[in-house]
């Protein structure tokens, strides 16, 4: 249980850690943030780094600030910033909401929301938030930076669009406008433990009508996405049970259902059914 | 590179001076190099919380940080919560409360417990709950260990500790 040698280096610029990435990742180089995920798999000699970009001490990258409309979150913001409400809105609301389930304490206080995107497990909360919301995730590299949108980003099981040489430099999130609803709810045996499913459900009111509704599935599939066949279903109607027992049922026969040895297909329909009716019920 | 390097690890106000790998947990490091055997090692993968320590004021588990990443932070561990003789608030609840029974996982609880207190002293019981999830008791049935926090959380809001 103890992780295999590698070489670390601690740059104190953005530039400098970005060539350094470059240099190394053609050698198994990775970046190492908070190491909540990262250093686990390193004790278990799952992942063998041969040389790890420490990017706790770059400056800059813990910038959390509202920019053009969004939400702009650098690459060391800890899950424990979003404890309390980062923006008066409904996002910061949401986020505060949302960080409780992830794993626990000790953990928030390390590990870091791009991180998390980085590291892409199915069953996290903060991909399901970016895959909902449709965020903007700004990749860079001693090439240069790109944007990628959320549904581009995520390409599997933890896999992602970004290049062995980019670093996750910050995610966007935009705000949501006055009145937004939302509700999230995950499943799992114990407090903290991965989610077995989760949905985050997110939508304004029209006349009384639901409208703009976006309803997120994570921890279900390989990577967490909107579901437009249980979005559909509630836009234009007035919030009501038999509405979200629809969405859930929907969004049950949408998906393509992960399965392991405790969860069989049928067993995560069920889940993603619960979850679904249960966070547009908490939206209420 | 991959060989040791020199570095000091502050702990409960003492410097140690030690040279270490780069993939040294900083558990291992607080253990084995500096001798101060009071955190526990339980799982090496940041499950259990038996290593739980205070770094810069922040509850964390050791195991998931390498000992270069804390040079030149104020570590505190277990051994640290005591004024000589007279134990802390949360050392005496747990005696008081039945907060432990083999004593393996209490200097994780001891240490969480006091770290998220510093940090939020009018916690609500419901949070602290969520709070105490994080670590693992395999004795207590957690209900000793709750009381214990409680109590010690109403004498620290009585009386401030001030941090080593």
């Amino acid at each position: 249980m103890k992780p295999a040698p590698f070489t670390r280096y601690v740059p104190k610029t953005l530039d400098e850690a970005l060539k350094i990435l470059a240099e190394v990742a053609p050698h198994d180089g990775r970046v190492l943030a908070g190491g909540q995920s990262l250093v686990p798999i390193m004790a278990f000699r799952m992942a063998r780094p041969a040389h790890l970009v420490d990017i706790n001490e770059v400056a800059g990258l813990d910038a959390l600030k509202v920019e053009n409309g969004k939400l702009v979150i650098g690459a060391r913001v800890r899950h424990a910033a979003f404890h309390k409400s980062v923006e008066k809105g409904a996002l910061g609301a949401l986020l505060a909401t949302v960080v409780k389930h992830i794993a626990h304490y000790p953990i928030r206080m390390r590990g870091t929301f791009c991180g998390s995107l980085a590291h892409a497990d199915p069953a996290s909360e903060w991909c399901l938030t970016a895959a909902t919301l449709d965020a903007e995730l700004v990749a860079k590299s001693a090439r240069g930076a790109r944007v990628i949108p959320a549904r581009e980003f995520f390409e599997g099981i933890m896999a992602t669009a970004l290049k062995d040489d980019e670093l996750l430099a910050e995610a966007r999130l935009p705000l949501l406008p006055a009145g937004t609803k939302f509700g999230f709810n995950e499943f799992s045996r114990r407090a903290g433990d991965f989610a077995m499913a989760s949905s985050l459900a997110v939508y304004t009111l029209k006349d009384g009508k639901i409208a703009e509704a976006r309803i997120g599935i994570g921890g279900a599939e390989p990577s967490p996405r909107r579901i437009p066949e249980a979005e559909a279903v509630v836009n234009g109607q007035a919030p009501s049970e038999a509405v979200f027992q629809a969405a859930a049922e929907a969004a049950a026969d949408a998906i393509d259902p992960l399965e392991d040895h405790q969860t069989n297909a049928e067993y995560r329909r069920d889940l993603v059914r619960a979850v679904v009716s249960r966070a547009l019920e908490g939206s209420l | 590179m991959t060989a040791k390097a020199p570095l000091t690890l502050h702990i409960n106000g003492r410097d140690h001076a030690i040279s270490v790998e780069p993939r040294r947990t900083l558990v291992d490091a607080i253990r084995e190099d500096c001798g101060q055997t009071g955190t526990h090692i339980g799982c090496e993968h940041g499950i259990c919380g038996a290593c739980t320590i205070l770094v810069d004021g922040e509850p964390v588990r050791s195991c998931l940080m390498f000992a270069q990443q804390a040079a030149g932070k104020k570590i505190r561990t277990v051994e640290g919560l005591a004024d000589g003789d007279t134990l802390h608030p949360m050392q005496q609840a747990f005696m008081d409360h039945h907060g432990l029974q083999c004593g393996f996982c209490t200097p994780g609880f001891l240490m969480l417990a006091v770290g998220v207190l510093e940090r939020e002293p009018d916690i609500s019981d419901e949070d602290l709950l969520d709070v105490l999830a994080s670590n693992l008791c395999r004795c207590t049935g957690y209900q000793g260990i709750i009381k214990a926090v409680r109590a010690a959380a109403k004498e620290m809001r009585k009386a401030p500790q001030t941090s080593k």
